[in-house]
């Protein structure tokens, strides 16, 4: 079957299409919103801002056309040289870019400034799926892993280079990319556990027990590694008369002392927790011996390394976190208040989205945005001016736009023939995903402030034609799937 | 190797996508339908409040001449957002100002650090406390200046250079002035010192407020509520003062080049008619926008500009204090008016010896005021603290300085001034703990003659020669006159009684009057009106204070005086000459062409002070 022939318009996923054509268009009423004084004419003006989104996104539609009309082989042939070149040009944007709010990521080509950390999410998924889709990769092999993650590393390091944090912190989705591919669970989650513990003894951590001497966050912590040991040990084993004996060990005897506790002696429960996930260590010891199944000593490591982790949480945030950061942490758990310095922005955005109430404020008429109460507000805090111009049906339609994106993203990414199809189809709908959930997650107060724009929909050239890039690559890459067999 | 093998690991990802969707649509509802607080926020961040300013009081001297009013200055603004093609060049000549200046002010404004709610849309100060003559530039070309405003407000205006100490200045809010009293907000301007401080309350007035809506663009629509909630300001009340601008001003001339204190008080209503501080500076140096390097530089000269010494300042007496110790004396019977002490040059007692000078002896009391004999009050005191009434040397010292309290020392005397001084009045517990108990007339000698631990302020000095004056009672001491004709605190009528009798405070008085006629104070002698004085030679560690308390006229006195020159030697030196020029000219009105010529020379005498820290 000649790959000339290929018949773009009739096999292209239009859905998607569709999706992101609908997303562009909401980002570009949000960017006019979020101006003023914006009014007729002007309104098209390369002078204004909406002006000048219109016409990025009339670039970018054209770069689509032109990505999509490249062929599969063209980026699976190329993707290292594709990869090494964007390395160095991260790298000498280290050295040849203007200082701009503090980072270094900026390059001046003409009238126009370019952000390669922008284009560098594709190269980077290139390069990983054409990595992944060797005959011989193996995950669970450490030199391949290394290598694999290299891939993604490398890019990463890089950006934190030039002071972007935030956009460096998007290649940590490739571990997901991964772990799709083979990486083992374990790495997720306990992943997810620590930052799960961190939370919740940090934001809790000053919250007394009712009138006991120990706080909720303590508790709560160590009440999740109770419920997780006979769970784990159940993943290790489906022996469910030990996993029951277990769960009995860890649940009776803590609600007797609670009982005991709060109706006449009080004493530290927190001490009875720990002294019964130490028990269940030992014995799932004993019953690892007993059984030859060594996979026990792994759960019994997570619940004492729990245990040393969250006493040693405190510490470590007391002790060894800067200021700053601790502010930031604070601010975030909603532990201070404190509307004029780190958590201004967070605050008034979100005066700014819970003020849309139901149906919002209406197309160009919210005050916060436009009075700008809320800073960088067609940029990263664009879903502000939804939120507060168009209200919890317009935030609500934006929301699951993205999700539905990102699902019909998995899907496509699902029915690849080969793996470099699939594996490039997940980086690309983990890197939505990633951004979608920093970014709105911010706005809504729920995440720290990380600058990491909305796909499709902030202002600004870079970030929408890089999206357009590693986009239009995979729907090409889709459109040739039936070529392999 | 099978590529299916981890399949169902899409669900997880699926999953964990379909929860953010959840997670975030739950925190939506509950922020943009639950809660109603990001509502009534939002109402609050689109009014706009514009204050008004209202008009501060002035101040009048007790003659109702004018001696602090209100001046405009203006205040550039500047919104961000309205500025275009700014032509700066043009912009920072007008205003005469360099680019450097312009473009590190605009640096400030967009500072979000420095300037925590600074927002392009609205409106931010560029400077601020112009002058006229600063804008008048700007102010024809405006026009060209998109983006920039000229606010008006005002500073003080100082007609006279004078009085700066007892004025006080104005300055910017502290955050602990904001948190003390929620009147204030950023930017205002609160009293910092004397009376600008003492009666903010009643200078300041209250501020207005116009609460306006805001639209989308920033654009004024109009009244909120038909301002409804609109508060008009409420100008300050203008105090009357009780110093005469003129004595005032004659004081400052004849303390240059001197360090020290003139205070005048009237004796009947306990007014104070001038309160010298020297060195002194011109009140108008610490208004508008140098007040900050000037006070930098006022708070760094080693001669103390800054300290207001009449009620900060804290020094020896020297022997005006003799008078507070002959009607010690003569209340509790230790001396009458004819008792007679030896004086050999000094009082001499064993190895002790206070020094006087060579007069005749022994002496009785008025002599020994008049030529302010050491040798006399050291007698007193030794005999009033032995005396076997009262016990023991401690229950001696306590009526002793209960005394001196009900004269007045040792405690503030509640001056309508902030930061006004104590003094020292031993008591009986100091010296119990410094000499372990074993101490008596001897050990404390210097009592008597207003030296060692005694130190009085200016003020408490002029007050003590008030108190004589009066016969035996003094009104505190105070410096507002009226507000709208009522004086506004009842304490500043109240006469203080001393208890001790009318007729020993004649008896005070007729030595006081002797010194003038031919004793100390001789240069203070006037044919027109008959003054009473006391001279005082405060010892220090260097040359001697030179110290003069007077009233006049004798009967009906309508001033009492303290003029405390530091270094200055003795008390005739230079106290006796500039008290007599003071009680002139508020007596007389004016002085005498010979007293002009007097005091132009008084105020040519230089006291090298060196360049001791002071």
């Amino acid at each position: 079957m000649g790959k000339r022939g290929v018949d773009i318009l009739g096999r292209i996923d239009w859905l998607t299409i569709i999706l992101v054509l609908i997303l562009m268009v909401c980002g570009w009423f949000s960017i006019v919103g979020s101006s003023s004084d914006v009014f007729g004419p002007s309104l098209f003006s390369f002078d204004t801002r909406p002006g000048k989104q219109l016409v990025w996104i009339g670039c970018a539609i054209v770069l689509g056309i032109v990505v999509i009309s490249i062929t599969r082989d063209f980026f699976s042939s190329y993707a290292y040289i594709i990869w090494g070149l964007m390395m160095v040009l991260l790298l000498a944007t280290i050295f040849l870019a203007q200082e701009h709010k503090g980072s270094r990521s900026w390059l001046d080509i003409g009238p126009v400034s370019l952000q390669p950390a922008e284009f560098a999410k594709f190269a980077t998924a290139l390069a990983l799926a054409k990595y992944v889709d060797r005959y011989s990769f193996n995950p669970q092999d450490m030199n391949d892993l290394a290598k694999a993650f290299g891939i993604f590393l490398l890019p990463m390091v890089l950006i934190v280079a030039q002071n972007e944090t935030g956009s460096a912190l998007v290649y940590v989705v490739f571990i997901l990319v991964l772990y799709r591919e083979g990486l083992t669970g374990t790495i997720l989650f306990l992943g997810a556990l620590a930052i799960v513990f961190f939370i919740v003894a940090i934001k809790y951590g000053q919250v007394p027990f009712g009138i006991q001497n120990f706080s909720v966050g303590t508790f709560v912590v160590l009440l999740i590694i109770q419920l997780l040991i006979p769970v784990m040990a159940w993943f290790v084993k489906r022996d469910s008369r030990f996993c029951i004996w277990q769960a009995v060990l860890q649940i009776v005897p803590l609600v007797m002392g609670l009982l005991v506790a709060t109706l006449s002696i009080p004493f530290k429960v927190t001490v009875l927790q720990t002294v019964l996930i130490v028990t269940s260590c030992v014995w799932m010891i004993f019953k690892g011996l007993k059984d030859m199944t060594h996979r026990y000593f792994l759960v019994s490591a997570v619940g004492v390394l729990s245990i040393v982790y969250l006493f040693s949480v405190d510490y470590a945030f007391e002790n060894i976190l800067q200021d700053h950061q601790r502010t930031r942490i604070n601010v975030i758990l909603g532990l201070e208040d404190d509307p004029l310095k780190a958590g201004y922005n967070v605050n008034q955005s979100m005066i700014a989205i819970g003020s849309g109430g139901f149906a919002g404020k209406g197309f160009m008429k919210g005050t916060q945005t436009k009075l700008k109460y809320v800073p960088e507000q067609d940029t990263d805090f664009i879903f502000c001016t939804v939120g507060e111009e168009q209200g919890f049906l317009g935030s609500a339609f934006v929301l699951l736009l993205y999700i539905s994106l990102v699902l019909r993203l998995l899907v496509l990414a699902e029915r690849q023939p080969t793996v470099f199809g699939r594996v490039y189809g997940y980086s690309v709908l983990c890197i939505l995903l990633f951004h979608v959930f920093v970014n709105i997650g911010m706005v809504l107060g729920i995440l720290p402030v990380i600058g990491i724009p909305l796909p499709f929909f902030s202002y600004g050239g870079s970030s929408l034609w890089g999206f357009t890039i590693l986009l239009s690559i995979f729907l090409r890459i889709d459109c040739e799937r039936l070529a392999d067999y | 190797m099978n590529i299916h093998k981890y399949d169902n690991r899409k669900y997880l990802i699926g999953a964990m996508a379909v929860l953010v969707a959840v997670v975030y649509l739950v925190r939506l509802f509950s922020i943009q339908l639950l809660d109603h607080g990001y509502k009534d926020a939002a109402d609050s961040n689109a009014l706009y409040h514009k204050t008004i300013y209202p008009m501060r009081g002035a101040l009048m001297d007790r003659n109702g001449k004018l001696i602090v009013s209100n001046q405009p200055s203006y205040d550039i603004i500047v919104t961000m957002r309205s500025v275009h093609d700014l032509d700066t060049l043009a912009f920072c000549q007008s205003l005469g100002i360099t680019k450097e200046t312009f473009d590190s002010r605009m640096a400030d404004v967009k500072n979000l650090r420095r300037n925590p709610g600074y927002s392009s849309w609205t409106r931010q100060v560029f400077m601020s406390q112009l002058s006229a003559a600063d804008v008048s530039d700007l102010k024809q070309n405006l026009y060209m200046f998109d983006g920039f405003e000229i606010d008006n407000r005002t500073i003080r205006r100082y007609e006279y250079a004078a009085g700066a100490h007892m004025l006080g200045d104005l300055g910017e809010v502290s955050k602990a002035d904001i948190e003390q009293d929620p009147y204030y907000s950023k930017g205002d301007f609160i009293g910092k010192q004397g009376v600008e401080k003492y009666y903010e309350k009643e200078l300041r007035g209250s501020k207005g407020v116009e609460v306006l809506l805001r639209d989308a663009h920033g654009r004024i629509q109009g009244h909120y509520n038909d301002g409804e909630l609109d508060v008009e300001a409420v100008a300050g009340k203008d105090l009357k003062l009780s110093v005469d601008i003129d004595l005032q001003m004659l004081g400052e001339k004849l303390m240059q080049n001197k360090i020290g204190s003139i205070v005048a008080i009237e004796p009947a209503t306990g007014e104070i008619l001038c309160m010298v501080s020297s060195p002194t500076y011109d009140p108008s140096l610490l208004t508008g926008r140098h007040r900050g390097e000037n006070y930098t530089e006022l708070a760094a000269r080693s001669d103390k500009p800054l300290l207001n010494r009449p009620i900060q300042g804290t020094y020896p007496p020297g022997s005006t204090f003799k008078t507070s110790q002959a009607l010690t004396f003569l209340q509790e019977g230790i001396i009458d008016q004819n008792t007679m002490f030896p004086c050999t040059n000094g009082f001499v007692f064993g190895r002790l010896k206070v020094g006087c000078h060579s007069h005749s002896s022994p002496l009785p009391l008025l002599p020994a005021i008049a030529t302010s004999c050491n040798g006399y009050f050291c007698w007193g005191y030794y005999r009033m603290i032995g005396a076997s009434k009262y016990g023991s040397p401690q229950a001696a010292l306590t009526v002793w300085k209960d005394y001196m309290v009900d004269m007045g020392f040792g405690y503030a005397l509640g001056v309508d001034l902030p930061g006004e001084a104590r003094g020292m009045i031993p008591n009986a517990d100091y010296y119990d703990r410094h000499y372990r108990r074993s101490w008596n007339g001897l050990t404390t000698i210097s009592n008597a003659i207003g030296q060692g631990e005694v130190t009085l302020t200016p003020l408490q000095i002029a007050n003590l020669g008030a108190t004589i004056a009066n016969r035996g009672f003094y009104i505190k001491p105070h410096v507002l006159r009226n507000v709208d004709d009522q004086h506004p605190d009842s304490i500043y009528l109240e006469k203080h009684y001393v208890g001790v009798d009318r007729k020993n405070y004649e008896i005070v008085v007729n030595g006081m009057r002797q010194a003038v006629l031919e004793g100390t104070c001789r240069v203070a002698n006037n044919p027109d009106y008959m003054v009473c004085g006391k001279t005082g030679t405060a010892e220090n560690r260097g040359k001697d204070h030179s110290v003069f308390m007077g009233f006049a006229p004798m009967d009906n006195p309508r001033i009492a005086i303290s003029v405390y020159v530091e270094n200055g030697g003795f008390g005739a030196s230079y106290g006796v000459p500039i008290g007599a020029l003071m009680m002139e000219q508020y007596i007389k009105g004016g002085l005498s062409e010979e007293s002009m010529a007097a005091a132009d020379e008084m105020s040519q005498r230089k006291i090298d002070y060196g360049k001791e820290r002071r």
